[in-house]
């Protein structure tokens, strides 16, 4: 099935307007596992008849990044030229499948004036399916796996948002198993605060071994995330210990892509 | 005699302490303004569930009941003081006992059992701290000090529990020579163990020594507090009531760097425009504990130095530099350091150190992931990623001091929009691929 995706311009242009804007973000955009989760959510909003627009070209880094690595000047010029940009486009309501862009927009975009409702995409799609316009089919593709979640903390700890990826997971043919470090205790893949785009300080071992090997423990099939740096950081870590044929990395969106049928 | 003794001794403790709390506000106060004034009804409520009902303690439930057994028996014991005082003033023996009858019997009881609860607590926490070695109490940044700090307080403890029940069972012998009893739940059988048999002047003396003792002990360690780590017996009420209520993950907003964005965005400003008058020559980001909040300081004052941050760290727990206590240990002496300095010197004096290179290292800080559960963990809501993120901001903003890959991080996002090398023409292609 092809993907339907509309800019916010061409909306615009035909005089349109979208009831929610999918915030892709750069990872979402860029990066090659994680276009594959923008696509995944796509084809649930397509399914869905979300009415729904990205920024396209438009769009640009939310600033995180910059802000984490204590860079404030370069994330409030990205702030305020994207900010300029929704408030045009009267944007009302955001989703986004990155916690970090969502904790941005949500948290640190009201105070320079960009003020939005934003939510992450499992909690748009855990409304989607308890409204009844998303129904998983019956088609036994995770029947007898487990499938643990890893809790991204931009997501868990930074915003308090705990439940909406395991019912998600609850609601799939499959066993949900926790990790020793879970929700408020989980710990980090690694890669926030900008560590993603820098070596580690010196250390004895890498984090996101460390978090991988927790994963490992729990026998799971599957490690969940809802984050796009999470996953390529829990990727790396399952290449590092060679279990890619026993263990796979996915993001919450795919596994409900999948138990869709779409 | 007694009376006069007791009172210069009673005035100089209260005195003492007194000017160590102002010390402590003064350093308090070198930190830069935050306005944490608003909703009062939710930062009541934190307080009195993680200050007094000792919320996140629970998350590791032994140690948090004999956590519990002691800081109950230091709060209830200190009703028994209010005694103390009136008799040592007066010279009566018991001044409460006729009058409230039956409730002082219940009241002392309950101390005598509290504290028996807080001796068992206090050797305990004795022997994991010095025989179990739980790491977290046991890293090198407890070397020293701190650790004699720790234990010290115990000792404390146990030498304060000592006196009080050798001041109870010498009364209650001597109350029982005379075919009474005081009936006290714990001295009502220990006593007769200890003394039984004692001369009636024997008795009297050691009931002096113990009603001395506990006193001078109350006092020695309320004159302690402003120097150890205990003082979040006290801290943790106005900390916890303080604490952040926005989500962790939100980070504070820059209102300097946004008048200056603003500015370079708005293409009507006139770039030879003169600053306004009011825009204090003020420095980006955190160097020197001046630089950071009242809030940053007092943290630094409650932080207990538990390591329960340090222990969930990522960073640490792989064995980098950092340690989120450390920050916080750091902080707390280099405000102590900073304040007598100014305190002897002049409000503008410098001594040539700061926080940030005489205290903590870049290497510390650009191993922190934010991950904020240094801040999840904290039994009195410290916030040491406020800290960290400061003196970041200070080392980016003020002295270009980047790691070189987030260099080129940072130049993407400001010349292409994104962290990486594509171009904002290729954003969308993901659409049409397959
Ligand atoms: S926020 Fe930083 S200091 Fe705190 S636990 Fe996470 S990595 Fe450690
Ligand atoms: S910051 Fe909090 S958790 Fe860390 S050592 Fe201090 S009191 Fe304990």
């Amino acid at each position: 099935m092809s993907i339907q995706v509309r800019t916010m311009a061409d909306m615009m242009a035909s005089g349109e307007s979208p009831d929610i804007l999918f915030w892709v973000g750069c990872a979402g955009s860029f990066d090659d596992r994680a276009k594959k989760i923008t696509k995944a959510l796509v084809k649930i909003l397509n399914h869905c008849k979300v009415n729904f627009a990205v920024l396209g070209t438009e769009e640009s880094c939310t600033g995180d990044p910059a802000k984490r690595a204590g860079n404030e000047f370069t994330f409030q010029m990205q702030a305020l030229m994207n900010i300029e940009l929704l408030n045009g486009y009267e944007v009302k309501k955001i989703v986004t499948a990155c916690p970090h862009c969502f904790n941005t927009l949500k948290n640190e975009y009201p105070e320079l004036g960009g003020t939005y409702e934003v939510i992450h995409h499992t909690q748009l799609i855990q409304d989607l399916i308890n409204t009844g316009k998303l129904t998983l089919a019956d088609n036994g593709t995770f029947k007898g796996k487990k499938i643990t979640f890893h809790d991204p903390c931009y997501l868990g700890r930074a915003n308090d948002v705990y439940e909406a990826p395991r019912e998600l997971i609850e609601k799939l043919d499959a066993a949900l198993v926790e990790m020793k470090r879970c929700k408020t205790n989980g710990l980090c893949c690694g890669a926030g605060g900008a560590q993603m785009f820098k070596e580690a300080e010196k250390g004895n071992k890498e984090i996101n071994i460390e978090r991988t090997e927790d994963a490992i423990e729990t026998s799971a099939n599957i490690i969940a995330t809802g984050c796009p740096f999470c996953n390529t950081m829990m990727t790396d870590g399952v290449k590092h210990f060679e279990k890619e044929e026993d263990v796979k990395v996915m993001d919450i969106a795919e596994l409900i892509a999948n138990a869709a049928d779409l | 005699m007694q009376q006069l003794i007791f009172g210069v001794l009673t005035l100089s403790s209260f005195g003492f302490f007194a000017f160590n709390l102002r010390k402590i506000g003064q350093n308090i106060h070198m930190g830069m303004p935050l306005d944490r004034s608003d909703r009062k009804a939710e930062r009541w409520r934190t307080m009195l569930l993680v200050a007094l009902g000792q919320k996140k303690m629970f998350t590791r439930p032994i140690p948090a009941l004999l956590h519990l057994a002691l800081y109950a028996s230091f709060v209830i014991t200190q009703i028994e003081l209010i005694e103390i005082l009136v008799d040592g003033m007066s010279g009566s023996h018991r001044f409460f006992q006729n009058s409230l009858g039956g409730f002082y019997t219940f009241v002392i009881s309950f101390i005598e059992v509290l504290s028996v609860l807080a001796f068992i607590g206090t050797v305990a926490f004795l022997a994991r701290r010095n025989m179990l070695k739980l790491p977290r109490l046991n890293m090198k940044e407890l070397a020293g000090w701190p650790k004699q700090d720790a234990n010290l307080i115990l000792v404390f403890e146990l030498i304060l529990i000592t006196f009080i029940f050798t001041m109870n069972g010498a009364d209650e012998v001597l109350q029982t020579y005379a075919g009474n009893s005081n009936g006290f739940a714990i001295s009502s059988w220990l006593g007769p163990i200890l003394f039984e048999g004692k001369s009636t002047h024997t008795l009297h003396v050691l009931e002096q020594i113990g009603w001395w003792g506990h006193i001078i002990m109350v006092y020695t360690f309320m004159n302690y507090l402003p120097y150890s780590k205990h003082l979040h017996i006290f801290m943790a009420f106005p900390n916890t009531y303080y604490s952040k209520l926005a989500p962790k993950g939100q980070f504070t907003n820059m209102q300097s760097v946004t008048n200056e964005v603003k500015l370079m965005l708005d293409p009507n400003a006139d770039p030879y425009a003169a600053p306004a008058a009011d825009a204090a020559p003020s420095r980006f980001g955190a160097k020197d504990v001046t630089d950071l909040t009242w809030k940053n300081l007092m943290d630094a004052y409650s932080c207990t130095e538990c390591g329960r941050c340090t222990s969930a760290c990522p960073a640490n727990t792989t064995g980098k530099l950092l340690s989120p206590r450390k920050i916080m240990m750091d902080t707390r002496d280099r405000m102590v350091e900073l304040g007598d300095f100014k305190r002897k010197n002049g409000q503008d004096a410098e001594d040539g150190k700061s926080l940030l290179g005489s205290y903590i290292t870049e290497e510390e800080l650009w191993a922190c992931t934010s991950c904020n559960a240094c801040v999840q963990e904290c039994p009195v809501n410290i916030d040491p990623l406020s800290i960290i993120i400061d003196l970041r901001r200070f080392l980016v903003m003020e002295e270009s001091k980047v790691p070189t890959e987030l260099t080129g991080m940072l130049t993407n996002i400001e010349n292409n929009g994104a962290p990486w090398q594509f171009a904002p023409t290729e954003r969308m292609n993901w659409a049409n691929e397959d």
